[in-house]
């Protein structure tokens, strides 16, 4: 690692004060899951470490429809608090996903959604969700929609001079959900994953359903055409292997050293078909 | 800057610079050498300390970043200057090759029964995802977590 200077500042307003200083010199550590390996790798060089460990940016709580995150909840609490499952079962779900059992022993939820692999589990989440996030500086704070926020291949919405505060998503208590992936190994980034939101009216038909895939391209996507064509429908095996079909078609993944696109093509078609199925099932009350 | 830690049960402090991990720290400035350096990306779990309890690659912990915290490393383990049963239950299973991965395990299983007490075999298999024996000595690693936790040597 190289040399760098190192601030714990104790309140938000020194944070953003430090973080408009410094600008692009400047690294927010929350975590360290993924800014720690680059700095240990030498591929991240910030002249500054902002550790924002002790601000008080964690806890969750419900308001209004929505479950509000401090963006230091780490992925554990995701993993393991009942109240969060209750509210919106897809985070724990996708949170067990997430590397190793240290990983989501120290990682946070604003620390992954900030980095924005295209390939990881949260950002996926929070674009299915229609998240929106807060973003604050010295000048305000701001709400971006989460298919607003991730921008590119590791790259956001965010402005140097601001951090990620918090996480709104809808609580989806009467919603049917699963998240599909493959991985190489146990704990990998996906090579394709989908998450899948379905909630059924009273004939038993699809009132709404959101699709969205990792690592098929360079952020978190939606399909909204294949969305669209569930809706109003009864979800028929048929119809879902029908739906996951033109979600595939739809998707233009990238080929990269391990994995072309056309085999990412059809692994997004194989595991939407399957989460489709459990999301299905589980709106119905299928345990 | 000098930072507190308490390191296996000691209260410790220590001359840190901020470009130092928690790994760095504990080998080199307190010459705790049973943690590992693998990857240096905390794929490999050679390194894993439990933090306040928890499994974390120490490689990736500025050490900074820590204020006072309480880590357990495998040392930590030792009961009375013998083993503890855990330990003792790898030296009967034969789940020591070349010994590299072996503090990880240890500890991440530690971690593991204590929210976990009687795991289903497939369960220790998950919770030792993270931690890589490139000796593959994984089944025997299985067999002496599944005796501690279902035998009677138990501690505690």
């Amino acid at each position: 690692m190289y040399s760098l200077e190192y601030a714990a500042p104790e309140t938000l307003e020194e944070a953003m004060a430090l973080l408009s200083e410094h600008g692009t010199d400047a690294k927010v550590l929350a975590g360290g899951q993924s800014l720690v390996p680059l700095l240990n790798y030498r591929l991240a060089r910030p002249r500054l470490v902002v550790d924002i460990n002790g601000l008080p940016l964690g806890g969750a709580h419900a308001d209004d429809g929505w479950l509000r995150l401090g963006a230091l909840t780490r992925h554990h609490e995701l993993e393991e608090s009942p109240d969060i499952a209750r509210r919106c079962p897809l985070l724990p779900e996708a949170a067990r996903l997430i590397g190793n059992v240290r990983v989501r022993s120290l990682g946070t939820l604003g620390g992954s959604l900030a980095h924005a692999d295209p390939t990881a589990e949260l950002p996926m989440v929070m674009v299915a969700l229609d998240a929106r996030f807060t973003l604050t500086s010295s000048s305000g704070a701001r709400t971006v929609p989460a298919r607003e926020f991730f921008r590119g291949y590791l790259s956001t919405a965010l402005a140097p001079d601001e951090l990620l505060t918090e996480i709104a998503v809808p609580v989806t208590r009467e919603t049917g959900w699963a998240i599909e992936e493959f991985t190489r190994r146990p704990g990998d980034f996906a090579i394709v994953g989908v998450a899948a939101l379905v909630s059924l009216d009273r004939r038993g038909c699809v009132e709404d359903a959101r699709l969205a895939f990792a690592g098929v391209g360079d952020r978190p996507l939606r399909v909204p055409a294949a969305e669209d064509a569930l809706r109003g429908e009864e979800p028929s095996s048929e119809r879902l292997a029908r739906v996951a079909e033109m979600a595939r078609d739809r998707l233009e993944p990238p080929s990269d050293a391990f994995v072309s696109g056309t085999y990412r093509r059809l692994l997004a078609g194989v595991l939407c078909r399957r989460a489709l199925g459990r999301a299905v099932a589980r709106a119905l009350g299928v345990p | 800057m000098i930072q507190r830690l308490v390191v296996n049960g000691r209260p410790r402090e220590v001359d840190v610079q901020p470009n130092q991990t928690l790994l760095e720290v504990l080998r080199d400035t307190l010459g705790i050498f049973d943690v590992k350096e693998g990857c240096g990306e905390g794929v490999c779990g050679a390194c894993t300390v439990l933090l306040e309890g928890r499994p974390v690659s120490s490689c990736l912990v500025l050490a900074l970043a820590l204020r006072g915290r309480t880590i357990l490393t495998v040392r930590g383990l030792e009961r009375e200057g013998g083993l503890h049963p855990l330990q003792d239950a790898f030296v009967q299973a034969g789940a020591v090759q070349c010994g590299f991965c072996t503090p990880g395990m240890l500890l991440t299983a530690l971690a593991f029964l204590e929210r976990h007490p009687r795991p289903t075999r497939e369960a220790i298999r998950a919770a030792l995802e993270g931690n890589l024996c490139r000796c593959t000595g994984y089944t025997k690693i299985v067999d002496a977590i599944e005796a501690y936790a279902h035998g009677d040597n138990r501690d505690g």
